[in-house]
C-alpha cells in the first residue's frame, strides 16, 4: 500500500525537510489526498492559513510519517476539506476569519474566532478590510416537543476560561451541545509577524499558560529545526525535566479537579497539595512556578543546581509517598465511581476520526503520544510505557491521568539519573529558513510550524493546539447525560480555551 | 479513606502563615477600602472572577489560593458562583475585544458598592499582547479599576496579599 511519502511524491518540493517533507500540490491532488483523508488513510495534525496558501499537515499513523501539503489560492479560494472530513471545519472557518481564505463547498460557512468585533476582516490576510457592525451568530437547531436552551458562558461560574455553551435539553438530557469560542482570540498568530525570537517565544509560551513548558518546547524545536542549531545535550534533558514537572502539575490539578465536580472534595484537597509542591519545586529550582520562558531556542535559560537536582528527588519521593493511597481512594469510593463510570463516553471511531491526542485519544484506544510515536530527544533514549484504555469514559480519562503520573515520576527519576553535564545553551545565527515540530504536552501533541526571514524574524508562525481536535468531541460525549454531569464531563477533557483560541 | 482522613488529622494542616502588606500604595489602599467595606459588610468579600482572553496562567494561580497552603477562605474570601453575589471582580486577561461586552455586562450586574481587582500584566495594560488587533490591551479601558496586582502570572502569594489589603 502506498505510504503519505508514495502519496504526495508527485507535488513539487518546498525548501528543505525541517524535518517533515513540505510539498505544492495543485487543486487535483489536494482533493485526492483529503478524499484519502476522510476514507481514514491519514490522520489530520493540522491545517493552518497564509497570505496566499493554505497548508495541510498529515499523520500516516502506521509508519508515523509526517507531510505537509500546500495549496496556492490563486483567486482566495480552496477546496474544503471539511466537507469530507468534519475535523477539519473549525480550522477552515479560522482560516476564513483570519486570511479571508474561502474554503469551496464547506458545509459550515459561519464565522469562528471573528465575532465582528475587531473593527476589521481578514485581519491576516493580503486585504484587511475595516468592519464595525458585530456579526450575528446561528447556532444550529435543535427541535422537538419539550427541548429547550441553556445559554451558558462566556463568563462561567468556576475560576475558568471564557467559552460559550449552547445545550439543548429535553428534561434533564442533553440533546445537543453546541460550543461557541473564540473569546480568548488574542491575535497571537499576527503578533508573531515580524517579531524576533525572543519576543516570539515569549508568546507562544503564552498560548496556554498550562503548558507554557511544551509551547516554548515545540516553538523552540521548530526555530532549532529551520535554522540547524545543535541544542547541548544537557538542554535537552533538562528541558524533559521541565516538561515532566509541567505534565505531573496538570495531572495531579485535572484529577483532583474532575473528582471535585462530584463533590468529592478530600480528593481536590490533597490532589491540590501534590500541585503545589510541584510548583514550589518548580520555582526553587527554575525561578518559576509554571517554568515560562525558562525553554528557549538553543536550550534553556536556566541551569539546574545539584540542590536542585536534590529538591526534585525529595519531590519524586513524597509523591510516590503520597499518591498510591489517593488512587486507592478513588478505586474504593462507590459514591465516585458512581458518577465516573460511563459518564462522557467519547466513542472510540470518533477518536480515531478526530486525531484526539492526549489523554482523550488514549482513553479511547488511540495509541498515540509523541514522545514515542514522533520521538524526539531524550525520549528516544528513555524507558516508558504509554498506558492506553477502551473505555473513552470520564473514568478512563481519569485513571490514563493516573498512569501517566506514574510514568512521568519514572521519567523525571530516569532524566536526573542520566542529566549530562556541560553547557545548556547554543547560540542560534539569525537565518533565513522553515521548520516544523510536534511536541507532546500534558493535554496531548502540539504542533509548530514556523518560516523565518534573513535576519531571523518570524515571518509565519502557526501554532496548533491539541484542544483543536477534542473540543469538537465533547460535544459529541456529552450527548445524552445530564446537564449536571457537564461540569465533570468538561473536566476530563480539559482542553484549552486559549490554546484554541489563539 | 478512614486512613487518610486520619492521617490528615494527625499531621496538622499545610495551611501558612498569612503574608503582610509591604508596600506604601498598597497598604493606603487597603486603608481606603478597610474603611468603606467594614462599614457595610464586615470582615468579608465575595469574589467573582473573569477571565477576559488570558492564557489561563493567572488561573491557575488564582484557583491555587483555594489549595491547603493557601485556603483564602480562612481570610473571609470567597469565590461565588455569580456577579450578583459579589463585591469585588477579578479580572485577568489583556481584555479581548471578543470579552469586552461580557465583562462590561458583568461588572453591570454587580451590586454597588464594588471594586475591581485586575490580575496580571495582561489586565494591565495588555502584556505581550498589547497593540493587537483583537485586544483592547488592560482592563482598565473597559471597567473602572480599583487594584492591580502585577505578575505574568502573579504568584498565589502575590495575589493573597492583595486581595487581603481588600478586607
Amino acid at each position: 500500500m502506498p505510504t503519505l511519502a508514495d502519496a504526495i511524491a508527485a507535488g513539487l518540493a518546498i525548501g528543505d525537510e525541517n524535518p517533515w517533507p513540505r510539498r505544492a500540490v495543485d487543486f487535483d491532488h489536494w482533493r485526492a489526498l483529503v478524499e484519502e483523508l476522510a476514507a481514514g488513510r491519514w490522520t489530520l495534525l493540522g491545517l493552518w492559513g497564509d497570505q496566499d496558501a493554505v497548508h495541510l499537515a498529515l499523520l500516516d499513523e502506521a509508519p508515523r510519517e509526517v507531510a505537509v501539503v500546500t495549496h496556492r489560492c490563486a483567486s482566495g479560494v480552496f477546496p474544503s476539506v471539511g466537507r469530507l472530513h468534519p475535523p477539519a471545519i473549525r480550522f477552515e472557518r479560522s482560516i476564513k476569519d483570519l486570511f479571508g481564505l474561502e474554503p469551496i463547498g464547506s458545509p459550515d460557512l459561519r464565522p469562528w474566532l471573528d465575532h465582528g468585533r475587531w473593527g476589521l476582516r481578514a485581519p491576516l490576510g493580503a486585504r484587511p478590510e475595516l468592519a464595525s457592525a458585530a456579526l450575528e451568530y446561528a447556532f444550529l437547531p435543535a427541535e422537538g416537543e419539550g427541548v429547550h436552551q441553556i445559554p451558558v458562558g462566556p463568563v462561567h461560574a468556576g475560576v475558568i476560561e471564557p467559552g460559550h455553551f449552547r445545550f439543548s435539553v429535553n428534561g434533564e438530557a442533553v440533546v445537543r451541545l453546541e460550543e461557541r469560542l473564540g473569546y480568548a482570540h488574542k491575535g497571537v498568530e499576527r503578533l508573531m509577524m515580524g517579531a524576533d525570537l525572543e519576543r516570539a517565544a515569549r508568546l507562544a509560551g503564552r498560548v496556554s499558560g498550562d503548558s507554557t513548558v511544551a509551547y516554548a518546547l515545540v516553538f523552540s524545536r521548530a526555530v532549532e529545526a529551520a535554522l540547524a542549531v545543535e541544542v547541548p545535550p544537557r538542554a535537552i534533558w533538562l528541558r524533559a525535566l521541565m516538561a515532566e514537572l509541567e505534565r505531573l502539575a496538570n495531572h495531579f490539578g485535572d484529577i483532583g479537579a474532575i473528582c471535585n465536580d462530584v463533590a468529592f472534595a478530600l480528593m481536590h484537597a490533597h490532589c491540590g497539595a501534590l500541585r503545589e509542591r510541584v510548583l514550589r519545586v518548580a520555582a526553587s529550582c527554575f525561578g518559576h512556578r509554571l517554568m515560562m520562558d525558562r525553554v528557549a531556542p538553543g536550550g534553556v535559560s536556566v541551569d539546574l543546581a545539584p540542590e536542585g537536582v536534590k529538591r526534585i528527588r525529595d519531590l519524586v519521593g513524597t509523591a510516590r509517598r503520597a499518591f498510591p493511597p489517593l488512587v486507592e481512594l478513588y478505586d474504593n469510593t462507590a459514591s465516585l465511581q458512581d458518577r465516573t463510570v460511563g459518564a462522557g463516553l467519547a466513542e472510540p471511531a470518533l477518536v480515531r476520526r478526530f486525531g484526539c491526542g492526549g489523554y482523550v485519544g488514549r482513553a479511547s484506544g488511540r495509541r498515540f503520544d509523541a514522545r514515542r510515536d514522533l520521538a524526539y530527544p531524550p525520549y528516544d533514549g528513555l524507558r516508558f510505557e504509554i498506558p492506553t484504555l477502551e473505555e473513552g469514559d470520564v473514568n478512563a480519562r481519569v485513571w490514563i491521568r493516573i498512569r501517566e503520573v506514574e510514568q512521568s515520576l519514572a521519567l523525571v527519576e530516569q532524566i536526573l539519573d542520566g542529566l549530562p553535564d556541560g553547557p545548556v545553551r547554543a547560540p542560534v545565527a539569525a537565518g533565513r529558513g522553515e521548520g516544523m515540530a510536534v511536541v507532546e504536552g500534558f493535554r496531548g501533541d502540539i504542533l509548530a510550524y514556523l518560516r523565518l526571514d534573513a535576519d531571523a524574524r518570524i515571518e509565519r508562525c502557526h501554532l496548533r493546539d491539541p484542544s483543536w481536535f477534542q473540543w469538537p468531541v465533547l460535544e459529541a460525549a456529552i450527548g445524552g447525560n445530564i446537564v449536571a454531569d457537564f461540569p465533570l464531563c468538561n473536566k476530563s477533557f480539559n482542553c484549552s480555551y486559549s490554546g484554541h483560541d489563539l | 479513606m478512614r486512613k487518610t482522613l486520619l492521617k490528615s488529622l494527625i499531621e496538622g494542616p499545610l495551611t501558612e502563615a498569612a503574608p503582610g502588606a509591604d508596600d506604601a500604595e498598597l497598604a493606603a489602599f487597603a486603608a481606603e477600602v478597610d474603611r468603606k467595606a467594614r462599614a457595610r459588610l464586615g470582615r468579608s468579600l465575595a469574589i467573582r472572577e473573569i477571565d477576559a482572553g488570558s492564557c489561563n496562567g493567572c488561573e491557575l494561580e488564582i484557583n491555587a489560593l483555594g489549595n491547603a497552603f493557601y485556603d483564602l477562605e480562612r481570610f473571609g474570601l470567597r469565590f461565588v458562583a455569580s456577579p450578583r453575589h459579589a463585591d469585588v471582580l477579578l479580572v485577568t486577561g489583556p481584555a479581548t475585544k471578543n470579552m469586552e461586552e461580557a465583562l462590561a455586562r458583568t461588572y453591570q450586574a454587580t451590586p454597588a458598592p464594588k471594586w475591581v481587582v485586575a490580575a496580571g500584566d495582561c489586565a494591565f495594560d495588555g502584556g505581550v499582547f498589547a497593540g493587537s488587533y483583537a485586544c483592547i490591551g488592560g482592563v482598565s479601558a473597559v471597567v473602572p479599576v480599583d487594584l492591580y496586582i502585577p505578575g505574568c502570572p502573579p504568584t498565589p502569594l502575590s495575589l493573597l496579599k492583595g486581595l487581603i489589603a481588600l478586607i
